[in-house]
């Protein structure tokens, strides 16, 4: 049996990871990086918030796109989840709603990569979500 | 929801929103008293009386953008529905305890569904600044992890990094595994 995982092979593998990172901290320039906050409260996790997450999270780190996935709460569209919230470096924050893993795939390879927007945009004229 | 791993997500979520520094999630699961119990403890804001009273109120909630309220509704009623109980203790200043007892064997008891994603997706938030203490145990063992533990081997090193989160994530499994928890 493969010997369990524990604190001191966390230890090794950062003095390992340590070495390579890069200078420039996440979350210390938010702004900068592609921001998506999907909203996570009982009607999102309920329709599915924590697969479209995992699959943000795991998807841009395979393209090699540096971006900042966070939790949110409930914006009140309900009806909508799973909803994001995208904000791409220098732009307007846009809400999608609806969004499992095909839609998530769309708006990466659309949105993220390209700059064009993806049907299923929810018009919002909030200034910011906090709760 | 669909599982148990759910709505210790969707109750965490509470706690962060009532600005816990630390949040202690605990599953001990009792085989020779058929009970599994899930209990969240927070040192947030806290609720009085009279919000405590109504929390689990379906229609009561503290946010702005909607009416409604669920989260502890259908926690609370699944456990009932599982021939279990469901107790929830606050106090203003202090933090707030959600406890939920499930019948282990009831075949009405949801299943665990995806732990691992759930105590992942919490620790390796970016922006998160909550600690958690996350602790499961069986009959087998205990498996016990503390993001303040963590933190402090990893140094600058960010949860979030993508090397980190496999490791957590596969090192969560395993733990999991050794002490066979129920599906």
């Amino acid at each position: 049996m493969n010997k369990i995982k524990s604190l001191a092979d966390l230890k090794k593998l950062q003095t390992e990871v340590q070495s390579k990172i890069k200078l420039r901290e996440k979350g210390d320039i938010p702004e900068s990086l592609v921001q998506i906050k999907v909203s996570m409260a009982t009607c999102g996790i309920a329709s599915g918030a924590k697969e479209t997450m995992n699959f943000f999270i795991d998807e841009l780190d395979h393209q090699g796109i540096d971006a900042l996935v966070t939790q949110t709460g409930c914006m009140g569209y309900c009806y909508a989840e799973p909803t994001i919230e995208l904000t791409l470096p220098g732009k307007e924050p846009i809400v999608y709603g609806f969004v499992n893993k095909t839609k998530a795939q769309e708006i990466i390879e659309k949105h993220i990569k390209l700059n064009e927007l993806v049907d299923g945009i929810i018009p919002v004229n909030y200034s910011s979500i906090d709760n | 929801m669909k599982d148990l791993s759910l709505h210790i997500l969707d109750i965490v979520q509470n706690s962060i929103r009532a600005r816990a520094k630390l949040i202690q999630i605990e599953i001990i699961e009792l085989p020779e008293l058929d009970q599994l119990i899930i209990s969240i403890t927070d040192d947030g804001t806290g609720m009085s009386k009279e919000e405590v009273d109504r929390a689990i109120d379906p229609f009561y909630t503290s946010r702005t953008t909607r009416k409604v309220g669920l989260g502890l509704s259908l926690f609370k009623q699944n456990a009932e529905l599982s021939g279990g109980s469901f107790k929830l203790e606050s106090e203003v200043g202090k933090g707030t305890k959600v406890t939920a007892v499930f019948g282990l064997e009831h075949l009405d008891r949801p299943i665990m569904g995806d732990l691992t994603g759930t105590i992942l997706l919490l620790i390796t938030d970016p922006q998160n600044q909550t600690d958690y203490v996350f602790k499961h145990q069986t009959p087998n063992g205990t498996f016990e992890l503390s993001t303040r533990q963590i933190r402090q081997t990893l140094e600058n090193v960010p949860v979030s990094h993508p090397e980190v989160r496999l490791f957590l994530k596969e090192m969560i499994q395993e733990n999991l595994e050794q002490i066979q928890i129920s599906e």
